[in-house]
């Protein structure tokens, strides 16, 4: 089907050409801009590879929801990108070293899966066209992954309360109406006459 | 690739988009008369005078509410399976996900009474 390759190429290529936007835009929240565009395009990568969920939960935890964390931390850290670009030249040869590293281990998992016998099943393995995506991950999710399913309600559970615990704090001398409390007073309330220029 | 055919329209409407938007953004610069001048891009009658960077710190109460939103996004998340593979999951998936919605409702119960959705 050539309207897929042609699809494939033009994700791929607004893809990479996005990410190498997050890291020479100058404005952060420029950068952060561009990563939102990579996403879309990592989720049209996604469909093509007929992964509907995970193309949908892309656009709608991390479009929706991460984006606007980073927003956040971008505008919460103050960044000056000027004084950032001062030590680039210091940072170049080990920023080199960790992508060779993530390459390599990149090129281990796609040279196993091709080359190893172990994994001739596995790619030998046809996928059932009788049930759509999203219902073959429901079939394994809570069923026979259920520990792996309750471990990341209880990672969520931690970063609620993580989340709470360093950040949420009471502010005291707040003015603000507790309507329980005013319904819950009863027979206390009462009408004062103030003297004119008096006060209380 | 049933299911490719299914997004195809999607597809088209994306380009369809995408050309509409660019013709719109060329042709302002195109159709319309550019004659620049520093009155029009300074502040009209009530507007201000930009006085400082729009990039300072704010409260971090902002963020708290980002991850308490993402937290209950990632939950309606995995109820979208749950629900397309109701039938098949049976009593044991029903309980699975019971039990997942009960530990994230401690953590509401917990938020809720610690204050943290109220703005103050």
């Amino acid at each position: 089907m050539i309207i897929a390759g042609l699809a494939f190429y033009l994700f791929a290529i607004i893809a990479v050409a996005a990410a190498v936007m997050v890291i020479t835009a100058r404005n952060p929240v420029h950068s952060v801009l561009w990563l939102i565009l990579v996403f879309f395009n990592a989720a049209g990568l996604f469909l093509l590879l007929q992964a509907e969920f995970l193309a949908m939960t892309l656009v709608v935890v991390y479009v929706g929801a991460v984006a606007v964390l980073f927003l956040f931390v971008v505008m919460m850290l103050d960044l000056n990108t000027q004084v950032l670009r001062e030590g680039l030249a210091e940072y170049v040869p080990l920023g080199a070293v960790i992508g060779l590293i993530l390459l390599v281990e990149i090129a281990t998992v796609g040279g196993s899966w091709l080359l190893s016998p172990e994994m001739e099943q596995v790619r030998g393995a046809v996928a059932r066209t009788d049930i759509t995506n999203t219902q073959a991950l429901g079939n394994l999710i809570y069923t026979d992954y259920v520990y792996l399913f309750q471990a990341a309600g209880l990672v969520l559970l931690v970063a609620m309360i993580g989340s709470i615990m360093l950040t949420h704090r009471v502010r005291p001398g707040v003015k603000k109406q507790k309507v329980a409390e005013q319904l819950a007073r009863g027979r206390t309330v009462e009408v004062k006459k103030v003297p004119t220029r008096g006060g209380i | 690739m049933d299911l490719l055919r299914e997004y195809l329209p999607i597809l088209m409407f994306l380009g369809i988009a995408v050309a509409i938007s660019g013709i719109m953004i060329l042709a302002s610069y195109v159709v319309a008369p550019q004659r620049p001048d520093p009155e029009k891009d300074s502040a009209y009658e009530c507007g201000f005078e930009a006085f400082d960077d729009a990039r300072t710190r704010f409260d971090v109460r902002y963020y708290l509410v980002a991850i308490l939103f993402i937290i209950f996004d990632l939950e309606v998340a995995f109820l979208f399976p749950w629900a397309v593979a109701f039938k098949d999951v049976g009593i044991y998936g029903f309980w699975s996900m019971m039990l997942f919605l009960g530990v994230l409702t401690i953590g509401f119960v917990y938020e809720w009474k610690k204050g943290a959705l109220e703005w103050e």
